[in-house]
Formats: C-alpha cells, sequence, structure tokens
C-alpha cells in the first residue's frame, strides 16, 4: 500500500481526470455542492458515501447524464493534454475513454460474451462478421489483467462474478482508461471480490485509473490507494488510504458517531422453531431446499451464509408463511404447524422483514401509516365493524415515527417518498413493535448505510436481548460475523448444521458458501479480513 | 434531445385540473372535424349546449344516458383500481338485464318495494357471477382476464339472442325478438313527471358515493387498493390477493348487472338485444377520465353522456354525422392520458448535443 500512495503523490502529468466545484442542484435539493475530484492514471480512488450524499449525482455529470449547474469536467487527451470535457454528451465521455460497469450488469443474457463485448463496435451492415482482431485484443487484455473468462459461453450461463469480468472487459475492449465501478463488490463473495481487487490493482499497475464507488469500508480500505468522503452533497474528506482507518471513514460518512453494534453473551432459550428435514422442490435452485433442517433459539440470532440464488428465498418464503414444505416439518414452539398462511404467521408473532423492501415490503402509492397497520387492519383495534380506525391507525404511526426515527413528511405522505433506509425503518417499525418472538430478516441491511445498517443491527439485537429468535439471512460476512451466535451456510437448497460463530474461520466460510466441504481447509491470502 | 423527470407529487390542483381541461381541449378540437363536415362551427356548439342542457327534457335526457355509464364507470374503475382488467362489462350488463327480466316480468309478484330490490339483487348477481368466472382462472390458472371477459361479451350477447328466440320471448311481440315486459311494480318509477329519468339515476348516485366510501375507510377497500397498488407486497403481508380479487370481481361484475337491471326497469321496460349502444365500453372511458376516482365516475359520466346526447342533437339540426360525439370522447380519452403522463412527468427539453 505505501508503493500507492507514491503514484498518487506524483507530478500532475498523470493527471486523468479533474472535476473541479461541481455543482447539481434539484430544485431546493443540492445534491452536488462544489466537489472537487482528481484521479491520476494508475490510481484507485474509492468514492464513499451513504444513500443520497450525492456519488451517483456525480458520476452522472461526469458520464454526461446530467449537465453541472457549476463546475466543469476535465480529462487528459491521449496524448496529455488537458481538455474540458463537454457537459451533457455521454458520447464525449466514452470518447475520452470514461468506461462504467454497473451493479446492475448490462449484459444481454442470450449472446456470449464476445458478443457482448462488440456489441455496439461493429458496424451493422457488414457481409460476414470477422472478429479475430476482437479476439486478440482480447486475448492480450486478458492476459494482461488476469481477467480471464470463456468468451464464447452464453452469459447466462456464467457465474455473477464472471459476468463483472465481461463487463470490466467491454469497458477495457472500448479503451478505456478510466474506470467506475459502482458497488462491484456487492454481488461477489469474498473469493470473489479478492479476485476482482487483484485484477484492479494489476490494471493500475498498467495505467488503468479506477473509481470506486462503495460503502462497505473493509474493502475499499484493502483496494483503494486514495479514499474520498462525500455527505449530503459535499466532499468532506479525502485522505491516503495508508492514513484512514475504519472508524474515522464510518464517522465522516455519517456525520457523527456510529454504535459499534456488539452482542453482549446471552445463554439460548428453549427453540422457537424447528425445521427438520424440510425439502421443498420448485425446479430451480433458487426457490428449492433440500433437506433442510435447522432450529432457532430464543434470545439466539441465527445467521444463514450464502451467495445469492442458493435457496435463501425458498427459506424466507416458508418462515415468511408463503410457501409449505413438500416434505419435513415445520415447528413452532414445538408445534407443528399445519396452516402455512402469512397472515396466521404474523399474527402468531413472527415478525418479517422481505429481502426486497420496495416490492414486497410496502405498497407505495399508500400512506405511511396505512403501510405500518398493513398487517394487523384486521384485528379489532384497528377497525369497526369492517371501518378502519383511522385515529388508532396514526396514533400508532406517530409512535413509529418518533420510535424508529422515520424521516418523512408525515403519517399520511405516500410510502413511496420514502428512502431505502427510510423504508427499512418503517418495516421494522410495523413488525418489531409487537413483541415478535421469531424475527425473519432476510438481507435487512442491503443496499443501506451505515447509519441505517447500525440501525438496523441495533433493532435485531435488542430483539434478540428480549428473548426472540432471530433468522438473519445474508450475504454480507461481516454483518453475520458481527451479530450472529450461530451461523449456517445455505449452498445449493442445502444448509450446513450451525457452527458457533467465534469458532469460525471467515475463509473458511467463504469456501463453503463457494459449496466447497467443510473438511477442505484451504488457506487462501485473506485479503480483506486483515487490512479493517 | 427530450427528456423526461418523474414529478415527485403531483399536487390536488394538476390532479384534479388536467381532466377538467383535457375535456375542455376534446371539445375545442372538435372544431376541426366540423370544419372539415362544412358546419357552422359556433352553431354547432350552441346546439350541442342546447341538446345537453337546454330544457328540462334535454337534461332529463342527459341523466339518462348518464344513469347506465356511471354504473359501469363504476364497474370498471373498482376493478381497475385492483388490476383487475375488467372488459366485460357489457357482457356482465346484459346478464343482470337477463335476470331482472327472469325474474321481474311476471314469475313472481308483489309490491313495488320488494319488487324493485328483486330485480337489483338478481341483476347484480348475475353480473357478479359473470366475472368471477374469469377472475378465478386468473388467480388460480393465469388466464388473462383480457380476453376471457372481452370474449364473454359475445358469448353472452348470442345467448341472449337465443334466449330471446326461446325460452323468454315475447308471445306479444309480433315475432321481434325481445323480452316480455317486466311487470309494472319491479319497473323505477321516472324522477319527474312525464320524463324518462328515472330511479336508477339516484341508485347510480348513492352507488358511486358508496364506493368511495367503501374504498377508503373500509378494511376490504383498504385490501383492495393494496392488492392493486402492489400485490406482492400485499401477498407479504397476508392479504389474500385471491379472496381480495373475488371480493373486486362481485362488485364490478354487480354494478355492471346493476347497470343492465337500469335499462331494462327504468328505460326499456323489456329486454332486446340493442338494450345497450356499448355502454360497458363507455363504462371503461368514463372510468378512466375519472382517474379511477369513484366520485369522479359521476363527473366524467355526465360529461361522456351530455357529449352523447348533446352531438346526437347537433347531428340531427344540421346533418352532421352523429359519430361526431364518439369522436369528441375518445379525443377525451386520449387528453386525459396525455395530460395524465404530463401529471407525472415533467418535459425538459435538452439543447442538440453533437452524437
Amino acid at each position: 500500500m505505501s508503493s500507492a500512495a507514491q503514484t498518487s503523490q506524483e507530478t500532475s502529468q498523470d493527471l486523468l481526470l479533474a472535476l473541479a466545484g461541481i455543482t447539481k442542484r434539484f430544485g431546493p435539493l443540492i445534491a452536488n455542492d462544489a466537489i472537487d475530484l482528481m484521479v491520476h492514471k494508475g490510481e484507485i480512488v474509492a468514492l464513499l458515501g451513504e444513500n443520497g450524499a450525492g456519488k451517483t449525482t456525480l458520476m452522472n455529470i461526469l458520464f454526461g447524464h446530467y449537465v453541472a449547474d457549476e463546475g466543469t469536467v476535465t480529462v487528459a487527451t491521449r496524448d496529455g493534454n488537458l481538455e474540458q470535457l463537454e457537459p451533457g454528451a455521454p458520447q464525449a465521455a466514452l470518447d475520452a475513454g470514461i468506461g462504467m460497469v454497473h451493479q446492475h450488469f448490462t449484459l444481454a443474457e442470450n449472446l456470449t460474451g464476445l458478443d457482448n463485448i462488440v456489441l455496439g463496435t461493429e458496424p451493422i451492415f457488414r457481409l460476414r462478421r470477422d472478429r479475430t482482431k476482437a479476439r486478440a485484443k482480447l486475448a492480450e487484455l486478458m492476459a494482461g489483467s488476469g481477467l480471464n473468462v470463456d468468451l464464447d459461453q452464453p452469459v447466462h450461463k456464467l457465474t455473477v462474478g464472471e459476468k463483472q469480468r465481461v463487463e470490466i472487459l467491454k469497458a477495457l475492449y472500448r479503451d478505456a482508461r478510466l474506470l467506475v465501478l459502482d458497488e462491484p463488490t456487492a454481488v461477489l463473495t469474498p473469493q470473489e471480490a479478492d479476485s476482482l481487487f487483484a485484477v484492479l490493482r494489476k490494471l493500475a499497475q498498467n495505467g488503468l485509473a479506477v473509481i470506486i464507488i462503495a460503502h462497505k469500508l473493509a474493502e475499499v480500505l484493502a483496494v483503494s490507494h486514495r479514499i474520498a468522503v462525500l455527505r449530503g452533497g459535499k466532499k468532506v474528506g479525502e485522505m491516503l488510504t495508508s492514513d484512514a482507518d475504519h472508524r474515522s471513514i464510518a464517522e465522516l460518512m455519517v456525520g457523527r458517531e456510529v454504535p459499534v453494534s456488539r452482542r453482549v453473551a446471552r445463554e439460548p432459550g428453549k427453540p422457537v422453531i424447528t425445521l427438520s428435514d424440510v425439502t421443498i422442490d420448485r425446479g430451480d435452485s433458487r426457490r428449492s431446499l433440500h433437506g433442510v433442517s435447522i432450529t432457532a433459539h430464543e434470545g439466539e440470532i441465527l445467521g444463514i451464509a450464502g451467495v445469492s440464488g442458493n435457496g435463501q428465498a425458498a427459506l424466507a418464503q416458508l418462515i415468511a408463511g408463503l410457501d409449505k414444505p413438500d416434505q419435513g416439518s415445520v415447528e413452532f414452539f414445538g408445534e407443528k404447524v399445519v396452516k402455512f398462511d402469512a397472515h396466521q404467521f404474523a399474527q402468531n408473532g413472527i415478525a418479517r422483514i422481505p429481502e426486497d423492501r420496495h416490492h414486497d415490503g410496502m405498497v407505495g402509492s399508500m400512506t405511511v401509516a396505512e403501510n405500518i397497520a398493513i398487517e394487523d387492519v384486521r384485528n379489532a383495534g384497528y377497525q369497526k365493524f369492517g371501518f378502519l380506525d383511522f385515529d388508532a391507525i396514526r396514533k400508532r404511526a406517530e409512535h413509529a415515527i418518533t420510535d424508529y426515527d422515520v424521516r418523512c413528511p408525515g403519517p399520511d405522505a405516500p410510502a413511496r417518498l420514502l428512502s431505502g433506509g427510510n423504508i427499512q425503518k418503517l418495516i421494522l417499525a410495523r413488525v418489531l413493535e409487537k413483541s415478535p418472538k421469531l424475527i425473519l430478516a432476510n438481507q435487512p441491511s442491503r443496499g443501506l448505510d451505515v447509519g441505517a445498517q447500525s440501525e438496523v443491527h441495533r433493532r435485531l439485537l435488542e430483539a434478540r436481548q428480549n428473548g426472540a429468535a432471530v433468522i438473519l439471512i445474508s450475504e454480507d460476512l461481516d454483518e453475520l460475523l458481527t451479530i450472529s451466535d450461530q451461523i449456517a451456510v445455505i449452498h445449493a437448497g442445502h444448509i450446513t448444521p450451525a457452527m458457533t460463530t467465534d469458532t469460525i474461520d471467515r475463509s473458511e466460510l467463504g469456501l463453503m458458501m463457494a459449496g466447497q466441504k467443510k473438511t477442505h481447509h484451504a488457506s487462501t491470502n485473506a485479503h480483506s479480513g486483515e487490512t479493517a | 434531445m427530450i427528456r423526461f423527470e418523474p414529478r415527485p407529487n403531483p399536487g390536488p390542483v394538476l390532479t384534479y385540473g388536467v381532466p377538467v381541461i383535457a375535456a375542455a381541449i376534446a371539445i375545442l378540437l372538435a372544431a376541426i372535424p366540423l370544419a372539415l363536415a362544412d358546419a357552422p362551427i359556433i352553431k354547432a356548439y350552441g346546439l350541442m349546449i342546447s341538446g345537453a342542457f337546454g330544457s328540462v327534457f334535454s337534461i332529463s335526457e342527459m341523466l339518462t344516458r348518464a344513469t347506465p355509464l356511471i354504473l359501469t364507470g363504476l364497474a370498471a374503475a373498482i376493478a381497475f383500481r385492483a388490476k383487475l382488467w375488467n372488459i366485460g362489462a357489457e357482457g356482465q350488463l346484459y346478464m343482470g338485464a337477463m335476470a331482472a327480466v327472469a325474474v321481474g316480468a311476471g314469475v313472481i309478484d308483489g309490491p313495488s318495494w320488494i319488487m324493485i330490490p328483486v330485480v337489483m339483487i338478481a341483476g347484480a348477481i348475475a353480473g357478479a357471477l359473470m366475472l368471477i368466472g374469469p377472475t378465478l382462472m386468473k388467480t388460480r390458472l393465469g388466464v388473462d382476464e383480457v380476453v376471457t371477459t372481452l370474449l364473454l361479451n359475445f358469448i353472452v350477447l348470442l345467448f341472449v339472442q337465443m334466449m330471446l328466440e326461446g325460452a323468454l320471448k315475447d308471445p306479444m311481440s309480433m315475432g321481434w325478438p325481445q323480452s316480455e315486459p317486466i311487470i309494472d311494480s319491479a319497473v323505477f318509477p321516472p324522477l319527474i313527471e312525464r320524463m324518462r329519468v328515472h330511479f336508477g339515476l339516484v341508485i347510480a348516485l348513492v352507488s358511486a358515493i358508496a364506493l368511495a366510501v367503501f374504498v377508503k375507510r373500509t378494511v376490504w377497500g383498504f385490501e383492495i387498493r393494496a392488492v392493486g397498488e402492489n400485490a406482492a407486497a400485499a401477498k407479504f403481508a397476508g392479504i389474500s390477493v385471491t379472496k381480495t380479487m373475488i371480493l373486486v370481481a362481485a362488485l364490478s361484475g354487480g354494478l355492471a348487472g346493476l347497470a343492465g337491471v337500469a335499462e331494462v326497469a327504468g328505460t326499456r321496460g323489456y329486454l332486446a338485444t340493442d338494450l345497450s349502444p356499448g355502454y360497458g365500453y363507455a363504462g371503461i372511458v368514463v372510468a378512466m377520465l375519472a382517474r379511477l376516482s369513484p366520485v369522479g365516475v359521476i363527473a366524467s359520466a355526465l360529461f361522456v353522456a351530455s357529449v352523447f346526447v348533446g352531438a346526437d342533437s347537433m347531428s340531427r339540426a344540421i346533418g352532421v354525422s352523429s359519430y361526431l360525439a364518439d369522436l369528441i370522447v375518445a379525443m377525451a380519452l386520449l387528453c386525459v392520458l396525455i395530460g395524465g403522463f404530463l401529471t407525472r412527468f415533467t418535459v425538459h427539453f435538452d439543447r442538440n448535443t453533437a452524437g
């Protein structure tokens, strides 16, 4: 990392991109407030900030999707002269060698990797396809960067990590000199993330400049040379990674001290939910479980680790009461569950936090108050003879808004106006207020910023302290290792026996998530763990 | 380059003003076909207005026309709220009318305060059943209700034709395919002496208000709104999507059936295959103009009815085709759709950029 620091301190001749005084207003909202940012050749810059800090707006200005109200974007041309980039012209940004890898990939699934990469660079009218040149160029790129992927496979057959490689190759093939990656590790296993970082370091050594947009601190500390922190549209800090530490960056991002979530030792109580040999076969592996047996106890957080699409959805559907097992049984406090019904489950004290909070968690056009009461409107307290008791609904919402700090214009505002973090708080308020006995938390902090994440963790730990059993399905190992008492790994619909968190080795967990058996003791150079 | 940016929260002025402005623009646009037909434009507008509002008679005609439109408009509005695309109000209307004739043409007899509710309930149940079938096929089997409800319209019409040639045929009709008239005690009384506007209008208005209250203030209305706006979230929260859809189907089909009852018991007195000039389909337009608001349906049904009645009377007076009315209603719908789009998005014209 010391060599990295030197790179960024080299002379301004290596300057590749300079954003100067970028300001962008949307009505009264100042999304970007006089932001300066410089990126040099061969440098990896991490752009950190909570949701809504202005990262995306800044990148949209860089790519010409938005025109800045003030400020300039300057890019070094290939022969080294600094030239101002035409504002509002995406083509100009592409021509200047700026490439982007989006969080959600932009690949045609039924075409091969090669097709996807050359798509748009070939003339439309041609007699035959000659791709020898393209192949040669790509072979050279792959050799130089370690970005190895089978380009003749249709994209839908590739793993997520491989798809990301295709995306990066796509940008490099178009002679990108600056690569912007938006949350690149969100979908990767720890091993895949490590290999991505190795690739990025190699590319940087070859002179590529990289901007990583991120909110996971550990990773950023592992790979970047320099860190810029945005908060509320302003750049609030910039430092060399070698000078930075985890806590100080988190506080810069959030603007206040971030409470560290810690488990207080607690003896688990009696079993709350027991799955015995549950099999759900729905054809594809995302929605199937095979012979799963797990138990969650009172006062215990049971973490379910796994790469997305390995049967988490099936497990969550089952515990949420939206699906029933084909074989095997589910016991709730020792009683066999016969009726799998979402309403019944919620009323029996199962708090359900959905994976996709926008899609399954709220009705956007209904009010905040209605969304908070949605599970309980049929209950006596909220209706009389079928007519809604708006006073009771509103009273509960007002309580929830204060207690859970839901930032919204008021209980009667449509829920779609809320940000992701506040929607999650709304859902927490809906389900936790009723002192549940079991909490199903499916990716509860995904996409949330540091502040909201720690709030979610605090709430889950608080419920655990009060004796609730928590099943925490997550792809975020940091989260699992911080707050779970026990961790089980899900892979291809199978779930391993739960292991006590304190005895688990991080890299071993990564290998189990990739489907390798626990006995296989491989020592990877765990780069991501230590630096944080 | 033109860009559209979503408006985060359109205010009430935009939400309620746009349909009114759109309707006004549509009426103004009628000047173009009028001019093409060489009609005196100002005079034509005057005739349209007097045709719809000029006298007690014309207002009565307009309200008579609005009555079934309010009911079919409500049928479409409540179904579309729940994203149940009921295109079959026309068929449900005929089934409702047929049920009204079946019980109201002499099979049972009684005073008005029994007979009128009886024909209404019979018609509503018949209409509801017509939609519950396709709805179950949608929720259980995933069959597209647009196709099933639309095609059922033709099946129902042929069925009605068959019944009018057979079991329901009036032996006194001298060969005309029409049913026996319903008995006097089942006839909806007129609201004004010697005018056609009848008790059905009261039923329609009460239905609209009741439906508005139902949707806004009851548990079932809450669940309908939740399922319509985000079925996945409603299901996750424990609301039964199937049950809610069946409730919506019963309401929507029932209201369309009531429209048929109102036509038979209020205006015509018997059933024939020309009972409805497409009220079921026009109800969709009425609901869209009203932005699916039950109270708004009253206003938009009055608008559509006055355009039809006004244009009818104008065309008779100066010899322009009465299809002009369809044209104005269609343009109003287009204007409302465009207006709705402009309410939800702001348009930006960016200066030209290279490439």
